[in-house]
């Protein structure tokens, strides 16, 4: 059979079986278990709407349960244990081998560069083309061109800054921009991501350029939901745009900027693509993802391995906490 | 709104500058991609990209026709001819010219050469020359000439004939293509339509435990998935090895191979001594169902919320089942939703790496997917930008057109899932 037309029929499959499911078991539940008809008409009624939800729940609930909630625990185990003695328990040992891996402290370090530089770097870039964006005719233009980069795939992205980055040795002609600048300023060219520690920053500005948009699209709405008043008052007391803006529209989309913030948080700690395409973790750009990934799949070390899921998880878990603690205070 | 005052902002030159500046640092290097991938590999080593736009100058040396081809005019022996016709060079025009490699700028566009006993050579701007000479020509090469040219620039579709359709074997991109595809469409499909169903629930329908689900949905909205990948693949394998004991007998030695296959499992296609690999289509629709289910149920729910309730209640008054105020009430309404999830599920499916090497391709590499190919090519041709730039650019098209055409439930599934 063509590749295509398996691939067509085990969609129209999977998709039918969804359907399907839906379909029949509802029809299960209010015709042949409980009836809405005889003597019981009434209670049946009543006992199918209590167990319909769950039928409407059910098969979402496994795959979250199957694919999220049982692999952290799953994962937590498998860190406080050593594969190769038959799963036995030997408490933090892979922790602690992790911990002696200067690797692992290196894609610590790491994570905490990109962590302090790529959230903070988007959010202000982001804020800034919202905010001059706004008051343009052709701002929806360039907002969508600086949102574009968001379609782009990680690895997309790192070919497209490799070709930026690109260095060919002194004399001849260079095909990257930015050893062409330094050239013609009559710089030498650098090999960029081989030079250690600021090699990150080269890395960071791929995910800062993919994450502008995001910043920019969402505040660009926090930015228009600032009430008019506030902003003609400020305009009559005589403060001057600057003010306006940080003294005015700041304050008012705090929330929102804090949200922008710890969505890209994520996204930072979870960064795997683009050092995997760009560098693979040498000359000094490891990050925690890549680190695990290496442990995992190279290395086929799954405790350590997972010691450093955990740390990722670890790192996430305040955002996490505070996102429900959030969530329910705005169902109340 | 800064202009409510009745004055305009004096600013507002430097805020028309600013921002064509950014957009075209936010452009350029997606611009240098493209370019890039309409040009030959000589064209991308010879020069930036961002020079292919305008024409270039290049030195080469050309020979003139045979002395076989003169003619004899007014007594004269002269050869004729175009400089740009004879190696198939782009037409351009002449800046200067030489007849020596070591003076190439000896002579300017429409200048009359004396070559001694040689005779004369005239060279005009559009490349027609006239070698003139009162003897016969002899020997049996042209004269040489140094030409440095203007040439407008070139651009060429070969790039992505060799990436789609050479069918070699480290550029198998038409099929990474096409595997994308497979992996994409039904990891689109399949979790919207089990989120809707669960949404509608949340949203909807009341049950004890409902507050709770929607918070444990939050929380797991920000799970990284890096957490899933060991615990999963153990899974998934270990569904392999169940499916072998139901169909047949294991090899004891390999678990994941069929030693006898029974009735079942002979009307399935299984064969003995067939080796069932724990990686494919099946698994990786599965492991992307359930990392877009979280962000899929908190969208579609607070959505489906905002629905108006005396819709929802005159259908109830009116004896609609949950089932059909769902699919002929709900659904149509929730498009705007559902369109905006789609579109995220799309875009982060294809552009997706490592759920695809964990969960898809197996060591055969018959189901690789593009992103895992162009990541091959930066490993194995990290110097062939041509090839690089092109299939980069194959697989960037598609989510691009995605983008530009859905832009607006994109923003819209944006602002629902991140303001709060």
């Amino acid at each position: 059979m063509h590749p295509a037309v398996q691939g067509l029929l085990t969609i129209a499959i999977g998709v039918s079986a969804c359907i399907g499911y839906f379909y029949f078991s509802n029809i299960l539940l209010d015709k042949v278990i409980f009836p809405a008809r005889g003597t019981h008409a009434g209670r049946n009624i009543n006992r199918a709407n209590l167990i319909r939800p769950w039928l409407f729940l059910f098969p979402a609930l496994a795959a979250l349960g199957l694919y999220l909630a049982y692999p952290v625990v799953e994962t937590l185990r498998l860190s406080l244990t050593d594969r190769d003695m038959g799963g036995a328990f030997i408490g933090l040992e892979n922790y602690r081998k992790m911990s002696i891996d200067p690797k692992f402290w290196e894609a610590m370090r790491n994570n905490a560069l990109w962590l302090l530089v790529v959230p903070a770097a988007s959010t202000a870039m982001g804020l800034l083309v919202a905010q001059l964006t706004d008051r343009i005719r052709w701002g929806a233009i360039a907002k969508s061109l600086i949102f574009m980069p968001m379609a782009i795939s990680f690895v997309g992205a790192a070919v497209i800054w490799k070709l930026v980055y690109d260095a060919r040795p002194l004399g001849t002609e260079q095909i990257g921009i930015l050893n062409a600048i330094l050239v013609a300023l009559g710089g030498e060219p650098h090999t960029f991501l081989t030079l250690p520690f600021w090699n990150n920053f080269f890395l960071m500005v791929v995910l800062i350029w993919i994450q502008t948009g995001f910043a920019m699209v969402i505040l660009s709405a926090a930015l228009r939901g600032v009430p008019e008043e506030t902003i003609e008052a400020a305009i009559v007391d005589g403060a001057n745009p600057f003010q306006i803006f940080f003294k005015i529209k700041i304050p008012q989309i705090m929330g929102t900027i804090v949200v922008v913030w710890t969505t890209i948080t994520i996204t930072v700690l979870k960064v795997f693509d683009i050092v995997f395409a760009m560098t693979n973790g040498q000359w000094e750009t490891q990050v925690l993802a890549n680190y695990m990934y290496d442990k995992l799949f190279r290395a086929n070390d799954w405790g350590v391995g997972s010691a450093a899921a955990m740390v990722i998880m670890l790192l996430v878990t305040p955002i996490l906490v505070w996102n429900v603690y959030n969530a329910r205070k705005e169902m109340k | 709104m800064d202009n409510i005052a009745g004055k305009k902002s004096s600013l507002t030159w430097a805020v028309h500058i600013s921002v064509a500046v950014l957009v075209f640092l936010w452009m350029f290097p997606t611009v240098g991609l493209l370019v890039s991938s309409f040009r030959s590999a000589d064209q991308i080593s010879g020069s930036g990209w961002w020079k292919a736009l305008f024409p270039q100058e290049q030195n080469v040396m050309i020979r003139t026709a045979d002395p076989a081809l003169q003619q004899q005019i007014d007594g004269a022996y002269v050869i004729e001819g175009n400089l740009f016709e004879q190696d198939g060079l782009p037409i351009g025009t002449v800046s200067v010219w030489g007849t020596s490699s070591r003076d190439i700028n000896a002579y300017k566009p429409g200048d009359t050469a004396d070559l001694g006993e040689d005779g004369q050579l005239t060279v005009t701007e559009n490349g027609d020359y006239t070698l003139l000479k009162t003897t016969e020509f002899s020997g049996s090469r042209g004269e040489r000439v140094f030409l440095t040219a203007k040439t407008p620039p070139t651009f060429t579709l070969q790039n992505y004939k060799t990436v789609l359709f050479s069918g070699q074997a480290t550029d198998k991109m038409g099929k990474a293509f096409l595997n994308t595809f497979t992996v994409t469409i039904p990891a689109t499909i399949i979790p919207i339509l089990i989120a809707a169903f669960a949404a509608y629930a949340l949203a909807w329908m009341d049950f004890p435990g409902r507050a709770l689900l929607i918070a444990a949905v939050v929380a797991l909205l920000v799970v990284p998935l890096q957490l899933a990948l060991i615990p999963l693949l153990s899974f998934h394998g270990a569904v392999v090895e169940a499916t072998i004991a139901f169909l047949g007998t294991p090899d004891p030695d390999n678990l994941r191979r069929f030693a006898t296959v029974n009735g079942l499992g002979r009307l399935l296609g299984f064969e003995p001594g067939e080796a069932v690999s724990s990686k494919g289509y099946l698994g990786v629709w599965m492991a992307h169902t359930g990392f877009g289910l979280p962000l899929a149920i908190y969208l579609l729910r607070n959505y489906m919320v905002g629905l108006p309730k005396d819709i929802i209640e005159n259908a109830r008054v009116d004896g609609a089942t949950d089932f059909q105020i769902f699919t002929k009430i709900i659904l149509p309404l929730s498009f705007p939703a559902l369109a905006s999830f789609a579109i995220f599920q799309f875009l982060w499916t294809w552009n997706d790496l490592l759920v695809a090497l964990v969960f898809l391709i197996d060591s055969s590499g018959d189901t690789t997917v593009m992103t895992r190919q162009i990541v091959e090519l930066l490993g194995t041709r990290g110097g062939n930008w041509e090839i690089l730039a092109t299939a980069a650019f194959v697989s960037i098209a598609v989510p691009l057109t995605v983008f530009f055409f859905m832009q607006k439930y994109l923003v819209r599934g944006l602002l629902a899932g991140s303001v709060k």
